[in-house]
């Protein structure tokens, strides 16, 4: 079941709560209306507009086809069936390419790291499987089922994080969501079955014709995503990325790299055709020479 | 002490300080990051090392697969003298990228996992692949040289033997990645400015790489005969200017009707940093090497030909600085408000990489039989049979006496 996540700007009062349970549940330092970086992967912005101030959040859109995935030289980026795009630190050789192709502007990087990481919004995916029942090795860091180091995004979990880390992960009704989700006390920012939060998207800007601007951002952008937003306002007036198309991003350099196994076939077959032919025409030129020089010199 | 000091002449102290200030550079870039090293942020996340150092830096060596090309796959085989200088070049070029790619990378130590993460749908992992293989298939295409000079006989005819394979299999994987650093752009069509992004940047990307292979063969040789005494034909360099000339017509042709089709020629009198950025790659690239072409006393002299393709090497390294870099400027300013220009220690290690590129290829020409006129006759050629060497060898050689009907 693809989970995603569904942010409706109109409910938000800017408390900033999901910005400070992001940085609490990835443990980074705790800073009021952070920018994106590598220490905060969501942002809220407030915009003054003719409704009044609304709070324009941003995170990562968790693409269906990411841009970023299929950026990626060695496949660190992936898009889990769980629906979130997650990022394995043990792959990447910190090319930023990712970075170029995000049509989100969404990785961030550790510019002053000698061992940098790329950044980015997971959905709390790793932090979401965290349970309590998995075993502690003698250091005092969490294991996973296979035995290595609990790791989420190149960091490992101390057990004594362990507690903190599932309480900002699990909902009220005892469900595990995104941090951010389960901070937000004005139920602005949801996260759900995918299928089930498209549905309620479009109850609500149906219902609510005088409420909403008749578009649900995420749901075509780059083919489709995983983070959709609701508002009042049109999305350009908010600073949205809404010239991104609709096309899925990665298509543009597939189109090209599938032609590849055809253009190597039918490239190399003419190369050694020419070569062939011109290689023949130089022996037999040599031939002729030869026997033209014999002849001359019986001849002599 | 004084011997010393007299033998430092004005380019080799320039190119001793362009050194320092990379050694400098080195030592921040690997001790305190990219951060601390670079102008690069997380809105300009690629700078001049990707742009020049990788995206031309891989172009520039095109001359390699070209000339290999023209005399061992097409047997023209007049300009066999400019071959080993142009493997050369595109030997030293291709260590070159590898070198500023480990300064670019932000893991340098994990390159090699390109090797076993392979992820086929990025047109970054062909590119790595290819460079990979090709830099292989260049140091095999560039050992006769040091065969020969060391007389490994054995070693040349395995060589030798696998020649043709060898050529064809270079062309095909410069044919695939020289596009393929194109294709790198495709992904972010909304991020580029018109004039340079285009589906068919690939094409773009090889037929221009073709143009500066020649371009830079024709440099390398002028400059290296006015250094080491080496002539070469002028003859010669005139044909390659003109395919490069010829290949260049072509490929301006298809970049204007690009334009024309996505619209894009709307912009040409904006008045506009991109604007002004393309005028210069087009002048550089095209209008001055046309200008000096129909000269009358063109084809006569070395310094017109050099002249020529010293500003299609120019006018390239501006349309890759251009497509990766200009071409993104607008994005920066009107997302972010930023703009972004090298920082002075970018600067330093791109020219201490190319300096370094200088001064390898003058060993090289110093110490290995790289033009034809070096030592004695070369042991080895890829037309001539080793049977020839033979005592028959003498009788099939075109004896002019004797060659009458």
């Amino acid at each position: 079941m693809p989970h995603a996540i569904l942010v409706d700007l109109t409910e938000c009062v800017g408390c900033g709560a999901c910005t400070t349970a992001c940085q609490q549940v990835h443990q980074f330092p705790e800073v009021e209306n952070p920018t994106m970086d590598a220490q905060n992967f969501t942002t809220l912005r407030a915009i003054e507009t003719e409704d009044g101030e609304v709070y324009a959040r941003q995170m990562c859109q968790h693409c269906q086809d990411p841009a970023c995935a299929s950026a990626c030289l060695v496949g660190a980026l992936e898009k889990t069936r769980d629906g979130a795009v997650t990022w394995a630190a043990n792959k990447c050789i910190g090319c930023r390419y990712c970075m170029v192709a995000c049509p989100f502007d969404i990785p961030k990087y550790e510019w002053a790291s000698n061992n940098p990481k790329v950044r980015k919004c997971t959905m709390c995916y790793m932090e979401r499987q965290l349970t309590t029942d998995l075993k502690v090795d003698a250091e005092g860091y969490v294991l996973d089922r296979s035995g290595e180091r609990y790791d989420i995004d190149g960091h490992n979990v101390k057990a004594e994080d362990r507690d903190m880390i599932i309480e900002l992960t699990t909902n009220a009704d005892g469900k595990r969501a995104s941090a951010c989700s389960v901070a937000c006390p004005m139920n602005s920012t949801m996260f759900g079955d995918r299928a089930a939060l498209i549905g309620e998207a479009q109850r609500r800007i149906k219902d609510n014709p005088d409420t909403y601007v008749q578009k649900i951002y995420g749901l075509k952008e780059v083919g489709g995503t995983s983070v959709f937003y609701l508002s009042s306002v049109p999305f350009e007036d908010l600073g949205f990325y809404t010239n991104v198309g609709t096309e899925n991003l990665p298509d543009h350099t597939w189109r090209v790299l599938e032609k590849i196994p055809d253009i190597v076939v039918t490239a190399g077959v003419a190369l050694g055709a020419v070569y062939w032919i011109t290689n023949r025409r130089e022996e037999v030129r040599k031939f002729e020479q030869d026997v033209k020089n014999q002849r001359s010199q019986k001849k002599a | 002490m004084k011997q010393f000091l007299s033998r430092i002449t004005f380019w080799k102290a320039t190119a001793g300080l362009f050194l320092l200030g990379g050694l400098v550079t080195t030592v921040i870039r690997f001790g305190w990051g990219l951060g601390a090293s670079t102008n690069l942020t997380d809105e300009t996340p690629w700078g001049l090392w990707i742009g020049f150092d990788v995206v031309t830096g891989v172009g520039l060596a095109a001359g390699g697969f070209t000339l290999a090309g023209i005399v061992h796959v097409f047997h023209i085989k007049r300009f066999e003298p400019v071959v080993r200088p142009a493997i050369l070049t595109a030997f030293l070029g291709y260590c070159l990228v590898i070198v500023g790619l480990l300064f670019d990378l932000g893991r340098p130590w994990s390159i090699w996992h390109a090797l076993i993460y392979q992820n086929p749908h990025s047109v970054l992992f062909e590119v790595a692949m290819c460079v990979m293989i090709y830099t292989s298939v260049l140091a095999l295409e560039f050992s006769p040289v040091v065969l020969e000079r060391f007389r490994l006989q054995k070693a040349l005819k395995v060589i030798k033997y696998v020649t043709p394979v060898l050529i064809i299999l270079g062309i095909l994987l410069s044919m695939l990645h020289q596009s393929s650093l194109g294709s790198l752009y495709l992904i972010v069509p909304q991020k580029m400015h018109p004039y340079w992004y285009s589906p068919m940047l690939p094409v773009f990307f090889f037929i221009s790489a073709v143009a500066v292979g020649l371009g830079m063969t024709v440099v390398e040789s002028y400059l290296s005969a006015r250094a080491f005494q080496k002539t070469l034909e002028t003859p010669l360099l005139r044909d390659l200017s003109k395919m490069m000339i010829g290949v260049l017509l072509v490929y301006f042709t298809m970049r204007g009707i690009d334009l024309v089709r996505r619209d894009a020629l709307g912009f040409l009198f904006d008045g506009s940093f991109e604007t002004m950025m393309l005028y210069l790659e087009v002048s550089l690239m095209l209008i001055i090497p046309l200008i000096l072409f129909n000269l009358r006393n063109w084809g006569r002299s070395r310094q017109g030909m050099f002249f020529s393709a010293f500003s299609v090497v120019l006018g390239f390294m501006t349309n890759r600085l251009n497509v990766t870099m200009t071409s993104l400027e607008a994005y920066y300013r009107e997302n972010f408000g930023v703009s972004y220009f090298p920082g002075i220690g970018e600067l330093m290690v791109t020219i201490s990489i190319v300096t370094l590129g200088f001064v390898l290829f003058g060993l090289a020409v110093k110490y290995l039989p790289i033009f034809p006129d070096h030592e004695e006759e070369t042991v080895l050629r890829l037309d001539t049979k080793p049977e020839n060497s033979g005592p028959h060898a003498m009788h099939a050689r075109p004896v002019p006496g004797l060659n009458r009907h």
